[in-house]
């Protein structure tokens, strides 16, 4: 087994996308993910791979569709406000199907907000975010080591997928240290890039688009993206739960949130509250089953987010009902602390 | 029929597709792709270059230029151009871009790409208005010009002055060569060619620096002008206030 290293999460994060190959990298500054660009500014070089610093997140996720379009494995990083910016290109990356991997270390907003820790971005990350019937596919780390793992699995799945895979995680995460282990993960067997612009040696032409005027072109092409989109749900949900079988109280949360609310679970159980937790690593493709499943046997669903209220949403839907769904969320940079989460959970419990 | 005795004298450029394009009479986008195909074709650079169609009424020059391309968001090329430069130095990157693309809503891709020096080649169809929207105002239209947003012509206290983007462009150390051109006429036509190619040379010979050719170009649907007064027009009134020659390099 490799070394642990003591590494904050978004320097982490740096390297393992290193270490997934990432042939560019492109951003602009913005709090709390600066560690970002300054650890690539660095180590892209030294690994003899591009780093630009461009001038706004809207020409970042241009360059990332530049250099995708040549089959070029290409990233960018940003938080809240600079990922709104990036929407457009976002949109465009859909619709020309180019692989790529964002990353958005959130805070808190609308607006400029401020820079505290939120999970505020989660319907823009989960519903496509731009223009269009799209979705990007979205990954939850909750730990620097699972923004080492994570990320390199966001490469694969949007190689494979041609989109965009998207990580989201708050300041805290990004910007705590932690212990990590820099391994490279078992690469998927991946689709050859056989669209990618090369200029056109002994080939035909090659054209990149997202425009289909033809009167039917671009329904098919949608349907198409749907058809994507659907495999991907039935493939590509990755979550966690612990302790549902039996529990009274199911706490649904992700992030850095599943971490207050595992000890909080465990602490209800230590007072025979039967409690347990579910933690959709994936936000889209949504665990929407298996939170549904969970809503059959238990009688209170409680979602815990750092925003005022957006998962809560999905987790509705999936429960369909089936029991009351609560919510408990803070909004303007609190991280729910395990005694605030421990009071909630005993409060449905006891109802 | 003397047929046999006929000879080819001009003919279609290979890079150019056999099909008619869907450009109004008179348009000089038709004029300024053939240069661009002619171009890649002489160089015989076709296996290692890769274009990027803007957003405008050149969207879909990806049907009627036979090589690789992308086509990017409004304004956008010079940074998706620098992606695919930056990752694949031993490519011909060129944009192909409208006045509204690059001088509008994509001043800052354009402006930054040049500040940075991007070995990219930058084809620059200035035709006053807004194409493909249906002749809206551009940055660049002329004093007193009637569009469909400045009906009463455009009034500078209002709307501003004309928009000489090339000039601001070359006052930027990281631009290797600028260049005004026109489609105006045969003998301007033939100048426009060998910018042209000195802008895609530059790259090939991987001299530093970014390359733009603008080209003043007729759009005599917009301009509500038949297309030879618009070849006229580019001659007697386009160029006092976007003067051809070389800007820089
Ligand atoms: C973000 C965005 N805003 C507006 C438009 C609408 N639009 C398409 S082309 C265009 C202007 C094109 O003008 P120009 O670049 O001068 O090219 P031309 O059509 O004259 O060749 C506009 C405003 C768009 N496609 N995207």
């Amino acid at each position: 087994m490799s070394p642990r290293t003591l590494m904050t999460g978004n320097e982490a994060l740096a390297e393992a996308a290193i270490i997934a190959g990432v042939d560019a990298y492109f951003g602009y500054p913005i709090t709390p993910q600066n560690e970002i660009p300054a650890y690539m500014s660095k180590r892209m070089p030294e690994e003899g791979r591009i780093f630009v610093q461009s001038e706004s997140e809207l020409a970042a996720i241009n360059m990332v569709f530049g250099a995708a379009a040549t089959g070029k494995r290409a990233m960018t990083s940003s938080s809240s406000p600079g990922v709104s910016l990036m929407q457009e290109g976002l949109s465009y990356l859909a619709g020309a199907e180019l692989p790529n991997v964002v990353v958005n270390i959130m805070r808190g907003g609308p607006g400029l907000g401020n820079i505290a820790p939120t999970q505020s971005d989660y319907f823009q990350a989960t519903r496509g975010g731009g223009h269009g019937d799209y979705y990007t596919i979205v990954l939850a780390p909750s730990t620097a080591q699972e923004m080492v793992d994570y990320t390199q699995l966001a490469f694969d799945l949007a190689d494979e997928y041609r989109m965009t895979a998207m990580i989201i995680a708050d300041g805290v995460l990004g910007q705590m240290m932690e212990p990590v282990v820099l391994e490279k993960r078992p690469k998927r067997k991946l689709p050859a890039k056989d669209w990618a612009l090369t200029g056109m040696k002994n080939q035909k032409q090659k054209v990149i688009k997202s425009l289909y005027l033809p009167e039917g072109t671009l329904e098919e092409h949608n349907c198409k993206l749907q058809k994507k989109y659907k495999k991907i749900k039935d493939k590509e949900v990755l979550y966690e739960q612990d302790m549902v079988d039996d529990a009274d109280v199911v706490v649904v949360s992700y992030g850095i949130v599943a971490r207050s609310v595992r000890s909080a679970v465990r602490k209800a159980r230590e007072e025979g509250i039967n409690a347990g937790w579910l933690r959709p690593i994936t936000l889209w493709p949504f665990p929407s089953k298996q939170i549904s499943k969970a809503a059959e046997k238990t009688k209170t669903i409680l979602t815990i987010e750092m925003s005022c209220g957006q998962m809560v949403e999905d987790v509705k839907l999936a429960v369909n009902g089936k029991v009351p769904v609560e919510f408990f969320g803070r909004c303007g940079g609190g991280v729910p602390s395990v005694d605030e989460i421990l009071e909630k959970i005993k409060h449905y419990a006891k109802k | 029929m003397q047929r046999n005795n006929m000879q080819a004298v001009f003919e279609r450029t290979p890079i150019l597709k056999d099909c008619p394009t869907h450009y109004c009479p008179g348009c000089g986008h038709g004029i300024a792709h053939r240069l661009l195909a002619e171009t890649i074709h002489e160089f015989d650079i076709v296996d290692r270059t890769i274009g990027i169609a803007p957003i405008g009424c050149s969207v879909l020059a990806y049907d009627y230029i036979d090589n690789d391309m992308l086509e990017v968001a409004h304004g956008r090329a010079p940074a998706a151009a620098t992606g695919m430069k930056r990752t694949n130095p031993d490519k011909i990157i060129y944009s192909y871009q409208g006045d509204g693309d690059l001088a509008a809503i994509g001043t800052g891709e354009i402006v930054h790409a040049a500040h940075r020096g991007e070995q990219i080649t930058v084809i620059f169809i200035n035709n006053a208005v807004f194409g493909m929207t249906g002749g809206q105002m551009a940055p660049t239209t002329m004093l007193g010009q009637v569009t469909a947003t400045s009906p009463s012509g455009r009034d500078a206290l209002n709307q501003g002055y004309p928009l000489q983007i090339s000039e601001m462009l070359a006052t930027i150390p990281g631009v290797g060569y600028i260049e005004r051109c026109a489609l105006s006429d045969v003998a301007h036509i033939k100048k426009t060619k060998k910018a042209i190619k000195h802008a895609f040379k530059r790259q090939i010979d991987n001299e530093p620096g970014l390359s733009l050719v603008e080209i003043l170009s007729p759009c005599p649907t917009y301009w509500r002008m038949s297309p030879v007064m618009a070849m006229e027009w580019i001659n007697q009134e386009m160029v006092k206030v976007f003067p051809l020659g070389c800007l820089k390099g």
